[in-house]
């Protein structure tokens, strides 16, 4: 997510807070203040206030000069939500949430297990895999741009040459969604790669070498071993990606598509950008701002909720 | 490995293989692409083999893309984030943890709430609030009308203009992104680690509050503040929706934005090898210190709460 980098796991954060308070504390009236005091101001000044303006443009109507405005209840939001080109964004993120998390894990988690399996050479593979984590979304657009290009691109003549499609992602927005996608999930490969690797790690090898006793095969072995105890990881980085699609992938479309064509690639947070920035529509926009913000609040609470309680150890 | 599984043994290793030619294959077709000169990048398929323009076209991009000036932006704007993340945190969890007072839950659930409002979420206020910091003082005084009440006091008609504007200025760049809920956190969650007995100790000894901070906690934090350093310093160099919104004067552009200039237009010549290398340029300095300062990467990526 925008502000959030991937360090903090989400993990553990409050269920220590009660009973892990230190008990020797310094005391003094005005510093424990003054040292929070930069960390608040910020926090004030450029979060707080403007998510509160932005509640309440939601809720208002102002004249296109910014001089008047008018309280109209939720009009705002009835408008947006019987826009057909706003139901097709959506249905448009939705669709590439999904399918950028399918990819980006499953081959994260694949090539992590392989090198899980590859006892001698695995500082090495991490090495040759870990970087992508620090290309721009933005510059993997440009790297899939050229790849993906409908004259040039190496890619796009392999996609005519073998499916028999006439690629172009100008003109038709199947081929734009299916850049972007590419690029988007490129990208977080090596984030998940480095939690699966971790987390594959984190196996004890003894529940492992009593399955292989028991004669189960490396596959099995897989499935009813490493998978469900997997799973806490597997759901984490889950979310993870979805907040990364939703949200950071407004470089790899500004960079790719701008949204076109014909609004096949206009994902909400992209939408929003365009609504307000570029078309200056105020209401429609804080409108659209707080639909995001209810979703990204509902998917870290429920990230809250669930990691590490109902996903451990469940198969 | 378990037991001795030859055949599968030599499929881990071709997958493996291949999955890192696959993930690498983007970047090394773009250096490819970088040294070739035009005729050639525009050939389908194009040349597998490299060839010697890569100087040449470094050079070509670093002067159409401003890469002199835009990585110059860049490297401040990433390093001042990274620098401010890290010490705005490094207080603010120091307060939360060693001193107990009234507001300090407060405190913290308002810094944790910030994670659930990334930029995208308020891009036109934040946009406004950028546009003049002092813009809620302003209209408290506009609401209080202090200037009819300064007018009075001085006796003369008096108008005062509350402004102060970031837009286009590396302060615009820093200081929105410098509070960081993921860093209180991990801060936190550290301080917490650390053994009580430290602490009593150092008060025995006299150390104030800041003396027990820079000489005993500090020195502690070394690993947690090496991994930030490199999570913060690659989302600050890769930030893109923020510059762009408040960046209009090109001498202000960051280098990934910057990219979008060399993007060969549709009725241009298409100078993809340009583009390439000067996305060649931008994307090196976060993946050097990604890959030197890996291990405390890894460390901090993976484990927030050791």
């Amino acid at each position: 997510m925008g502000n959030a980098s991937p360090v903090y796991g989400g993990k553990r954060c409050f269920a220590n807070s009660e009973t892990m308070i230190k008990r020797s504390v310094f005391s003094s009236r005005t510093l424990p203040y003054l040292l929070i005091l930069p960390q608040i101001v910020v926090t004030l000044t450029f979060f707080y206030w403007p998510a509160v303006q932005g509640l309440i443009q939601s809720v208002m109507r102002s004249d296109p000069f910014g001089q008047h405005s008018t309280f109209i209840w939720f009009s705002n939001f009835v408008t947006l939500f019987t826009d057909p080109l706003y139901l097709k964004s959506i249905g448009i993120t939705l669709f590439f949430s999904m399918s950028v998390a399918t990819v980006s894990i499953s081959t994260g988690l694949f090539i992590a297990t392989m090198a899980n399996r590859a006892l001698k050479a695995k500082a090495v593979v991490r090495t040759l895999l870990i970087w992508p984590y620090a290309v721009a979304p933005a510059i993997s657009g440009i790297l899939w741009l050229f790849l993906l290009h409908p004259s040039y691109g190496v890619v796009a003549l392999a996609i005519k040459r073998w499916f028999g499609v006439d690629w172009n992602p100008v003109l038709r927005g199947s081929d734009a969604m299916f850049m972007i996608i590419m690029a988007s999930a490129w990208k977080q490969i090596s984030y998940n790669f480095v939690f699966f690797i971790a987390g594959l790690q984190a196996i004890p090898k003894s529940l492992i070498e009593a399955a292989a006793i028991d004669g189960a095969s490396p596959f099995r072995r897989f499935w009813t071993i490493t998978v469900p105890l997997l799973s806490p990881t597997l759901f984490f980085v889950t979310v993870m990606n979805i907040i990364y699609s939703f949200f950071e992938t407004f470089g790899v479309v500004h960079m790719m598509t701008q949204g076109g064509p014909g609004g096949a690639t206009n994902i909400l947070v992209y939408k929003v950008y365009q609504d307000g920035f570029i078309g200056l529509n105020m209401g429609g926009s804080a409108a659209q701002s707080i639909v995001l913000m209810t979703l990204i609040i509902g998917v870290t609470l429920f990230q809250f909720k669930y990691v590490e309680k109902k996903v451990q150890y469940a198969g | 490995m378990v037991e001795k599984t030859p055949i599968l043994d030599i499929f881990t290793y071709v997958f493996l293989i291949t999955g890192i030619i696959i993930v690498g294959f983007p970047v090394i077709y773009a250096i490819i692409a970088a040294t070739l000169p035009i005729e050639d990048v525009c050939r389908v398929p194009m040349p597998l083999i490299p060839g010697d323009q890569f100087w040449v076209n470094i050079k070509a991009a670093w002067e159409k893309g401003n890469l002199g000036t835009n990585l110059l932006n860049s490297f401040i704007m990433a390093s001042g984030i990274t620098i401010g993340k890290i010490s705005v945190s490094l207080l603010g969890a120091f307060s939360i943890v060693y001193f107990d007072y009234r507001f300090r839950t407060l405190a913290f659930v308002s810094v944790f709430c910030t994670l659930m409002l990334p930029v995208e979420v308020r891009i036109l206020p934040t946009y406004e609030m950028a546009a003049n910091v002092l813009g809620p003082f302003q209209k408290l005084w506009t609401v209080l009308n202090l200037d009819g009440v300064a007018t009075w006091i001085a006796g003369h008609e008096i108008a005062v203009t509350l402004e102060w504007c970031i837009l286009d200025s590396y302060t615009g760049l820093i200081l929105p992104l410098v509070a960081s809920a993921t860093c209180t956190f991990l801060f936190r969650q550290f301080f917490l680690t650390i053994p009580e007995e430290l602490c009593e100790a150092a008060k025995m000894d006299g150390a104030s509050a800041m003396t027990f901070f820079r000489k005993i906690l500090l020195p502690l934090s070394k690993t947690n503040i090496a991994a930030l350093v490199v999570i913060e310093f690659v989302y600050g160099w890769n930030q893109y929706l923020w510059p762009l919104l408040i960046t209009t004067n090109p001498k202000m552009t960051t280098a990934v934005i910057g990219l979008q200039h060399l993007i060969p237009a549709a009725d241009d010549l298409p100078y993809w090898n340009e583009a390439l290398a000067g996305a060649l340029i931008v994307m090196l300095p976060p993946i050097l210190v990604v890959l030197f300062m890996q291990r405390w990467f890894v460390k901090g990526l993976v484990d927030p709460d050791k």
